[in-house]
Parts: C-alpha cells; sequence; structure tokens
C-alpha cells in the first residue's frame, strides 16, 4: 500500500474567497476517481494572497508549491505531482524559497501557513507555549521589563511603548485587572491582525496570558469586528481548546495562576477600535470616545486598570518571552524595534503581507513585493496606515517604514495598511471620501469631528463643482485645522491627514 | 410579537442577563435567532439588564450591524472602502444598486436581497470584495456579481 499524499491548502478568508472550498471539494472527487489516498490538511494561509488558493504538497519531507490553483487545475496537478511536479505551469517551487516569502523577516508570522491553525500539538512543536513557559518562571517585573527592553510599540497604529503601559497597569492599585486585545481591525488595506487569528490563533491566547501574569490581570477579553465571520469561528475553538488543556482557566498548565478569556463581537462600527470607545463598547454601551485622562491603564475597562493592545503587539510579546529582549530589539532602526506586518493592498500585483524588519522603504515594498499594479498602469498614489493615513506621491516612496521618518513627513505608519492606487484614481474623489467616511462613523461625541465632516465633504464639493475655489480651498485648511486640533481622538483628527496630503501633492486633481 | 418569539426573547435576556457588559452579545444573539431586534422587544431587553429604554434604543441605533426590521432573505454587503475603490468598487457598486434597483439599505421588491456597504472586510489584498451573507468573496466585478446572484436563484428584479 502507497503512503498516502500530504496535502495543504488553506481555510482563510482570502484563500475561501477566492474558491478554497471549491477546489477542496474537487480535490476529493478526484484523488478518490484515482485511487488516490491523500490527506489534505486546511492550514491557514502564509499570506502571499495572489498566490490563494495556494496547494502544498509535502514531497520527500518538502513542501512544494502550486498556486494559484483552481478545481480545472487538480488533475494535471495531481499528475504532475506523480512524476515530474517542475513540468507544471503552476507549480512554484519549494514553498519557503519563494523569494517573495524566503526575503521576509517573520517573527510573529512564522508560523502562519504552516499547519492546522487549531492543532495545538503542532503550535507547541513549532515553538508555541515557549514564551508562557518562560513567563510562568519569572516574577511579573521581570515580564514587564523585557517588554519595555524589547522597544516594542503598539502595532494598532499610535506605536506607544507597550512596556510603558503594561508598567502603569502593573503599578496600579486593585484587586481586579483586565487585558483587552483590540481585534477591532477596520482599517482599509489591513488584515494582518486577521491573517493571525485565522493561521495562529494560539499565538494572541498565549500573548495574553503573558499580559495577565505580567500586570496581575485574570480576565481577558478579545473584542473582534464582526464583520471577520472566519477569524471569529477559529479564534472561538481555539479558546475552546486551550481552556480543555488548561492554558486558560484556574491553573495554567499547573501553575496555579488564573487566567479567563472571553471572545466579543463588534457590531460595525469603525470607531471601536479607538480604545476608550472600544472598552464602552465592551461594557455594554455604545461606542462613544472617553476624555483621557483618566488612561485606561489607570481606569480602564469597567473602571479598572486596564492593558488595550492589538492582537499584533500581543503577538509579539510571545517573541520577546521566548527569545529574550535583545533579540526582538536587534530588529528595526532608530526608535522603531523588531519587525512590522506590511499589508499590501488595493490595485497591487502581489498582494499580500510582507513582515520585515522596520527600514525598509515603501518603493521597495510596492514594486519589489508588490510587482507595481494589478492593472499594469503606474502607480499614482499610497495611502499608508489606514483611512486616517496621508497619500503619498512617489517624491516620498523612499522614506524609510519607521515611526518618527512617517511623522516627519506628515504621514503615519498606523497599522502598517499599504494601499496602491494607479494613475486612473482622483484624488478629490479620495479627499471627500475620507470626510464621508468620518460623517459615518464618527462616535458624534465631540463638535469638529461630527459636524467637521460633513462640512468638509459639502466643501469639498463645491471646490469639486469649481464654485469660488480659491475661497473654498482656505475654508477646507481652515476646517482641517479645526478638526485637527479640536477633536478628543484619532478619528476627527487625523481625518484632515488625507485631505491635506491630497491637496498638497495632488492639487492638480482640485482645480 | 407572537408567542414563540416572545418565549425566545425571554429565554435569551435570561442568558445574557447578568453577563457584564452583556447587552452587545444579547443584541447579537437576537439578530441571529430573530433576523433583527424588533422594537417591541426593547422594553423587556431594558427591564432586564436594569438599563432603561433609551439607553437600549441607543446602543441598537449606534451600531451599522443591529437593524429594527427584518432584511431581505440574503444580505449583500458590498466594501466601500479604498483598497476596493483602488480596484474599481465605485462601479460595482453602481452596478449593484442599478441590477437590484435599490439604494443601500434597501431591499428588492422579492425580498430576496437587502444591499448595504460596508467599511473593510479584511479582505484588502484581492479586492474588490463582498460578502454574501457569510461568505466574503474576492476580486468581484460585474459578472462575478451576477453569477453569485444567479446562485441565490431568487433575485426576480431587474
Amino acid at each position: 500500500m502507497t503512503a498516502s499524499l500530504r496535502l495543504f491548502l488553506p481555510r482563510d478568508t482570502t484563500a475561501l474567497a477566492l474558491g478554497a472550498d471549491r477546489v477542496a471539494a474537487a480535490l476529493a472527487r478526484e484523488a478518490a476517481s484515482r485511487g488516490l489516498p491523500v490527506e489534505l490538511v486546511r492550514n491557514g494561509s502564509r499570506g502571499l494572497f495572489w498566490l490563494e488558493p495556494l496547494l502544498e504538497a509535502e514531497l520527500r519531507g518538502e513542501r512544494v508549491a502550486f498556486g494559484p490553483v483552481d478545481s480545472a487545475s487538480l488533475p494535471s496537478i495531481l499528475a504532475a505531482l506523480a512524476a515530474n511536479p517542475g513540468n507544471h505551469p503552476l507549480y512554484l517551487g519549494p514553498v519557503e524559497e519563494i523569494p517573495y516569502l524566503k526575503s521576509q523577516q517573520r517573527l510573529t508570522f512564522a508560523r502562519a501557513g504552516q499547519g492546522n491553525p487549531l492543532c495545538l500539538d503542532s503550535y507547541r512543536k513549532l515553538a508555541g507555549f515557549s514564551g508562557l513557559e518562560r513567563a510562568l518562571r519569572l516574577d511579573a517585573q521581570d515580564i514587564v521589563t523585557a517588554v519595555t527592553e524589547s522597544g516594542l510599540r503598539g502595532r494598532g497604529g499610535a506605536a506607544f511603548p507597550a512596556g510603558i503601559k503594561w508598567q502603569t497597569v502593573l503599578d496600579a492599585p486593585g484587586e481586579q485587572k483586565y487585558i483587552v486585545c483590540n481585534a477591532d481591525e477596520g482599517d482599509s488595506g489591513t488584515f494582518a491582525d486577521r491573517l493571525l487569528m485565522e493561521a495562529d490563533p494560539y499565538q494572541l491566547i498565549e500573548g495574553m496570558i503573558i499580559a495577565g501574569l505580567a500586570v496581575g490581570a485574570s480576565r481577558g477579553y478579545i473584542y473582534m469586528r464582526s464583520e471577520y465571520p472566519r477569524a471569529r469561528d477559529v479564534l472561538a475553538s481555539a479558546i475552546e481548546r486551550a481552556r480543555a488543556r488548561q492554558y486558560l482557566g484556574n491553573n495554567i498548565c499547573g501553575s496555579g495562576r488564573a487566567f479567563e478569556l472571553e471572545l466579543r463581537l463588534g457590531a460595525g462600527a469603525y470607531i471601536c477600535g479607538e480604545e476608550t470607545a472600544l472598552l464602552d463598547s465592551l461594557e455594554g454601551k455604545r461606542g462613544v470616545v472617553r476624555a483621557k485622562p483618566p488612561l485606561p491603564a489607570i481606569a480602564g475597562l469597567f473602571g479598572r486598570p486596564t492593558v488595550v493592545n492589538n492582537v499584533l503587539t500581543l503577538a509579539a510579546v510571545t517573541t520577546v518571552l521566548a527569545q529574550g529582549a535583545a533579540f526582538y530589539r536587534d530588529f528595526g532602526t532608530g526608535r522603531s524595534r523588531g519587525t512590522i506586518a506590511v499589508q499590501l493592498a488595493g490595485n497591487i500585483r502581489r498582494g499580500g503581507l510582507v513582515e520585515l524588519a522596520f527600514g525598509a522603504t515603501l518603493r521597495e515594498l510596492v514594486q519589489d513585493y508588490g510587482g507595481g499594479t494589478h492593472s499594469g498602469r503606474p502607480v499614482r498614489a499610497i495611502q499608508v496606515g489606514g483611512p486616517l493615513g496621508a497619500y503619498l506621491p512617489e517624491s516620498l516612496w523612499d522614506t524609510p517604514l519607521d515611526y518618527e521618518a512617517f511623522a516627519g513627513i506628515n504621514a503615519m505608519l498606523g497599522h502598517g495598511g499599504v494601499v496602491v492606487f494607479d494613475d486612473s484614481v482622483d484624488m478629490a474623489a479620495q479627499a471627500r471620501f475620507a470626510m464621508a467616511f468620518c460623517a459615518v462613523e464618527s462616535c458624534g461625541k465631540c463638535t469638529p469631528c461630527r459636524i467637521g465632516s460633513v462640512r468638509g465633504m459639502e466643501v469639498i464639493d463645491r471646490i469639486i463643482a469649481r464654485q469660488a475655489p480659491t475661497e473654498n480651498l482656505a475654508l477646507l485648511r481652515d476646517l482641517c485645522d479645526t478638526m485637527e486640533a479640536g477633536s478628543l481622538c484619532a478619528m476627527g483628527g487625523l481625518t484632515p491627514s488625507p485631505v491635506r496630503s491630497a491637496l498638497a501633492h495632488f492639487p492638480e486633481d482640485f482645480s | 410579537m407572537d408567542e414563540q418569539t416572545e418565549d425566545r426573547l425571554t429565554q435569551l435576556i435570561a442568558q445574557y442577563r447578568d453577563v457584564a457588559g452583556g447587552l452587545l452579545p444579547l443584541l447579537h444573539a437576537i439578530q441571529d435567532s430573530l433576523g433583527y431586534v424588533p422594537v417591541d422587544a426593547v422594553p423587556a431587553i431594558a427591564r432586564g439588564l436594569h438599563l432603561s429604554r433609551a439607553e437600549v434604543h441607543g446602543v441598537i441605533s449606534f451600531y451599522h450591524d443591529f437593524r429594527s426590521e427584518p432584511a431581505g432573505a440574503h444580505l449583500l454587503q458590498i466594501c466601500r472602502a479604498e483598497a476596493c475603490q483602488a480596484m474599481g468598487s465605485r462601479a460595482l457598486e453602481a452596478y449593484a444598486k442599478t441590477r437590484l434597483g435599490i439604494d443601500y439599505g434597501g431591499t428588492t421588491t422579492d425580498g430576496a436581497v437587502t444591499l448595504e456597504p460596508v467599511y473593510c472586510l479584511g479582505n484588502c489584498a484581492c479586492s474588490p470584495s463582498v460578502r454574501l451573507d457569510h461568505e466574503i468573496h474576492a476580486r468581484v466585478d460585474a459578472a462575478r456579481l451576477d453569477e453569485l446572484l444567479a446562485g441565490l436563484g431568487a433575485v426576480t428584479s431587474q
């Protein structure tokens, strides 16, 4: 009897959106009709999304890839696997030798796509829980110190030093403290949190347990957006399995320490990605932004000291604990330490996730990794950092990806989303959209955001209609000043950023 | 509300009344079960969770997900965010509205499809994206949208 052929096909949102389940069903039929014993592992995605559905086969201990595959290509792929795989037109070679993947510096996404995301044994085999094991041997202050020394800054967008936040919560008095994971990844062009939660959910769980041990919190919440049905299913199962194996509960790994974790869903409000609005939402209220102070670290969820961190920040903590603060800090540049998960999106030929040490340039990412536009037309503008991020013209594409360097060009890295537009883009329409989006998603608490965004749309409409353009452009700039200076949070405060950058770098679209 | 709906509601309220910050999970559970959150349910929810009716109404109306009226048999959401715009979603939106004969927030006359905007489905490397019920679809153009709608079999509106 022949050993069964081991194949891997992702069950990630993007792979599914491109037909991975249809391919899996066709594969089962095709294998049965050939009498070929096949073991199909539904892995997470490696984040090379332009190749999805990416089929991998284990041949003599090495995984080789084919992609993008569809049902029609399966008979020839199965035939090629039995003879000479290299001759197949969709053959990509050993998956880890694909240059897009090989040249990355994957720390947080090292496991993504390797195995069944829900298999705890596979997670352990790939060095999972080694950060937690180390944390269980340390006292709370030593864990916090390691995170501080790693230089890790919040990956959600604000880039606040994680160690300082944790120290504040550790030092805050109180019996009940909380760990809250912000998984409300609402920025257009971002999918790193989703990919991590779907491909390696235990890493997030591990990071949250470590955070709990570090600050003395026995309870955690993951606040995930409702637009991620697949991530929700994966993470909900992962939490159950982790609990069943005592990674969660009253006696984590037999240590006598407790940590309980609950998954909560948002309800389609972008503003709930703002940490204080998120906390109100978790409390069952409208997602309205709170004034700071008090900081959530002092009075957060239900008024208790709370760590609120993004998915990738909590995930990175596992690397810091497992491999040491110095190991993590040695990646990166200036005050931006470690790696950044860049997400190449929009009009791009090779869209996907690229994890690299801080410091690479936008041009390298969009041209070398991304391969230019999907349409084949020239790239005209790149929006970095989500809907509140600046639109950058070619003259700024050599800026290194580093928090300070981006601040220096009136832009931000945010959560690492890179959205590419070709030369058919109308930048006045994009500026108008920034205001329109703010009008739809503003929580309504402060006037510059709630009313300013509506007035902003109207003013841009008048500029587009050539009504008193000089006066209206002056009015728009004045309105941007007001929103920037007078809004309570980044929603109203940063909506001017895409508008101003469109005006500054693409003035021809407004005249 | 009929008796069966009221029973279901009572059951769900009992399930979430002692959950800290339980209003959102409760509203999700009601909507998952009934398809919407009936206006008539607000007083019972408020009593159960020790909130005012205004507070409950305020939460329902704040979040885009919650609806006070039943939707069509299928929910079609088109991503309006920037990554999808860069790949032609504005044309796709216009096509969908014409094809279905409705604007955002509307339901086709046969009750088959409700059309809504969504701001990002996290599928931004393979835009434009749409969500049809619980499935997300990538690289959707007018022809692909027609295929998806044809798969529903019941959209008579042209």
